[in-house]
């Protein structure tokens, strides 16, 4: 398949955009200097990026597959659909909210709220992996779906921030960490993760192994924690009626 | 009953000479405040268990019942009331957060009732609107601020994409969950039918509807609730919900009990568990994030949809406005605190917000001396109640309206204020299937139709008697209004005279 190549350098983020939306190429996009909102809402196309994309990368994104050969900013993969975003660096705050399917690849770290009301309905099951820590708020509010931080490189200290599931009423959260994970909220329950947790995310942390050249057992074989909700209504009791 | 229970605050009347127990009552009430009792071939009641939602007396055959307020009271006192002491009761037995719905039922002055319209006499003749042409079409959306011609004259199409209404009206946000499939279709066809528009609220759009897109504002608030790209681009525009007039600064909570199988399907969320939508999009702390936002949903929908953001009437709404309108936002919602909602809490929705007379002023004001009122068009929202509201507020700067609770009163809601249980008798806000049978669509869009087209009439007749034949020149013309028993301050906040001011 042909591809096009697109030095992005200053141009405006609508140019641009209508440039990757207007073909059926492939793109390479190269010296991308912040342009906001590539790959918003687009369908299957691959999209290989050097420089920093701005934020509001692969929002809405429906089944692109984007690789990024540097950072990514804040709002990568707002409520994506599918498709796959690769980043071979780190990335900004609230990375994948609301996200409803497909699976983001984050080598280094990312910021405050990774994966922060993410979603499930039945085959559509989101994946976010990220390699080394998480900021503050991961999968607060999070629904459904699946997130795990692998904490290479992070010995001595948990790889998430303070608040991790706050309002976590669905899905998924895995720790790797040696490290007792503390102050958790009243939402979510932690267990060192089961055998059959681990089988639900071998896949992808195989899937990571292979795209950023870590030896997998390696990274399997270490301790994970799993948060799961507490219950699924977790404020139920919190109201009661008031005919008035 | 126990020492601590709450007396209920109405009664359950039967006229016994009346009723044949043909059991209709107990049959029809979700709640079972009425039940058989075969030893003595009667109806029993329980008034603990009505909600005043008058399914029962509407259907009775023989019009043996009706509820009446109770004469219980506790010894009069204007300060502690019946409802104050009830409501610490309630609160002391369970330790929880009031929950109440539909609008701010409270005693706050109404600006719409101290405000009068205008008539010609004499000097400027009325337009007879059954005779001569009256306009109640209306566009949203921002307005070039000049005419570009190229090099032949002609004139260059430089609009922005806009929304088309018939008339000034749109029914108001209200997500499917928290009201039924029939609600939302009555809804839906009632807005194909008339030109208008009806809003998904952030419960997604089922695939049943789709085909009303045209006449659909779609929704996307801080939970997402079934946001994607085909979504997005369904409607004819998009709105960000940041806020709601019943709950300013509250996020949306539905319970999992409603988040049924076709609910569940519709916001792809799991069955059965909670949709939570907090009070802050957690990715805006600034209009420059909420302009990212309109932005990211522009490049989803590839310029072709108007943006919508809806906020509350607040204390600095009209700062917050002005920030909105240079977010990159088309068009700005405000709903005032009488706006309705399917639960918020009670001390939220009766204490918090303001009225939309005074916000829609402030804001079509402040956009105006800011010289970027042309940038967005206004939709007012949250206590319109009928055609001379609507016409005082777009008199007061609006260039339409939205219409929640009047909506759902044409389809038969008698405002019991119970949305909350998930038991509504009238087969709106509850996804019980027997429920929502009884609800029939088909009678719902004609009723709202009817409701819609007869307020038109009134609105043309209104604009006939000032002399105006078209939407486009009442809106902020506020010359057309007077204030009655209004205070300085009222009047300059709402920029209106006092009633017995002319125009110099």
């Amino acid at each position: 398949m042909a591809i096009l190549e697109i030095a992005a350098g200053c141009m405006h983020f609508r140019e641009l955009n209508e440039l990757i939306k207007g073909t059926d190429c492939d793109v390479t996009l190269s010296s991308c200097f912040g342009q906001r909102y590539i790959a918003a809402g687009l369908g299957a196309k691959t999209i290989t990026i050097t420089g920093t994309p701005g934020n509001a990368l692969a929002a809405y994104m429906d089944g692109a597959h984007v690789i990024v050969h540097g950072n990514v900013q804040d709002a990568v993969g707002d409520t994506m659909n599918d498709g796959r975003v690769i980043v071979h660096g780190n990335a900004g705050d609230a990375l994948g909210y609301g996200m409803r399917g497909g699976a983001i690849y984050v080598k280094g770290r990312s910021g405050y709220r990774t994966g922060i009301h993410m979603k499930e309905y039945q085959e559509k099951k989101p994946v976010i992996i990220v390699g080394e820590k998480v900021g503050s708020f991961l999968g607060e509010y999070m629904a459904g779906g699946l997130v795990a931080v692998l904490g290479i490189g992070m010995e001595g200290e948990p790889p998430v921030g303070r608040f991790t599931g706050t309002g976590m009423h669905g899905g998924k959260a895995f720790i790797r960490s040696d490290k007792e994970l503390t102050r958790l909220p009243a939402q979510v329950s932690v267990e060192v993760a089961s055998k059959g947790d681990l089988e639900e995310i071998e896949p992808h942390v195989d899937e990571f192994a292979k795209l950023f050249g870590y030896d997998k057992s390696a990274l399997l074989n270490k301790n994970f924690f799993v948060l799961k909700p507490n219950a699924k209504n977790p404020y139920h009791t919190l109201y009661t009626p008031n005919p008035r | 009953m126990g020492a601590f229970d709450v007396l209920p605050d109405y009664e359950i009347s039967r006229n016994l000479d009346r009723c044949i127990v043909c059991r209709v009552c107990e049959r029809q009430c979700a709640n079972q405040a009425h039940e058989y009792v075969p030893e003595e071939d009667a109806m029993a009641s329980d008034e603990s268990k009505c909600v005043n939602c008058h399914r029962c007396v509407s259907l009775c055959p023989t019009r043996a019942l009706k509820i009446v307020r109770s004469s219980n009271t506790y010894k009069l006192n204007d300060n502690w009331t019946d409802k104050i002491i009830k409501e610490i009761s309630i609160q002391a037995s369970t330790g929880s957060v009031l929950l109440s719905s539909m609008g701010n039922p409270e005693d706050y002055p109404i600006y719409f009732d101290k405000i009068t319209i205008n008539a010609s006499q004499v000097t400027n003749p009325p337009i007879d609107p059954l005779r001569e042409p009256m306009e109640t079409r209306v566009f949203l959306g921002p307005k070039p601020d000049s005419v570009e011609r190229d090099s032949n004259g002609k004139i260059i199409p430089n609009l922005p994409p806009q929304v088309k209404l018939s008339m000034p009206m749109m029914f108001s946000a209200m997500s499917y969950g928290s009201i039924s499939y029939n609600a939302h279709e009555s809804l839906a066809r009632a807005a194909s039918e008339l030109g208008i528009c009806y809003n998904t609220g952030e419960g997604g759009l089922h695939e049943d509807f789709y085909k009303f897109g045209p006449n659909t504002i779609v929704q996307v608030a801080s939970g997402r609730f079934g946001v994607h790209k085909q979504y997005l681009n369904q409607g004819a525009a998009v709105e960000i919900k940041m806020g709601q007039g019943a709950k300013p600064g509250i996020g949306g909570h539905l319970p999992g009990k409603k988040i049924v199988a076709d609910v569940s399907r519709t916001r792809m969320t799991p069955e059965g568990s909670d949709a939570i939508s907090p009070a802050p999009h957690h990715d805006i702390y600034s209009i420059e994030d909420l302009r990212q936002l309109v932005f990211s949903l522009k490049e989803a929908t590839d310029y072709k949809k108007p943006i919508i953001v809806k906020i509350a009437a607040v204390h600095n709404v009209a700062a917050i406005a002005s920030g909105i309108a240079r977010s990159g936002a088309d068009i700005i919602a405000i709903d005032g605190f009488r706006g309705g909602t399917g639960a918020a809490p009670t001390r939220i929705r009766d204490s918090v917000g303001i009225p939309i007379e005074l916000a829609l002023a402030a804001v079509d004001s402040k956009l105006r001396l800011e010289g970027i009122r042309g940038k967005v068009s206004i939709i007012a929202g949250g206590g319109i109640r009928s055609s001379t509201d609507i016409v005082k507020a777009i008199a007061l700067g609006a260039d339409a309206v939205y219409l929640g609770t009047s909506a759902l009163l044409a389809l038969g809601c008698h405002l019991c204020r119970s949305c909350q249980a998930g038991k509504c008798n009238w087969g709106i806000a509850t996804q019980e299937p027997e429920l929502v049978r009884r609800l029939n669509p088909s009678i719902g869009a004609k009723r709202l139709v009817n409701l819609m087209t007869a307020w038109q009439h009134e609105i043309e007749e209104i604009m006939g008697g000032m002399g105006i034949n078209s939407i486009e020149a009442l809106k902020g013309n506020r010359l057309m209004l007077r204030g009655v028993g209004l205070n300085e301050k009222e009047l300059s906040v709402l920029g209106i005279k006092h009633a017995g001011e002319g125009q110099d």
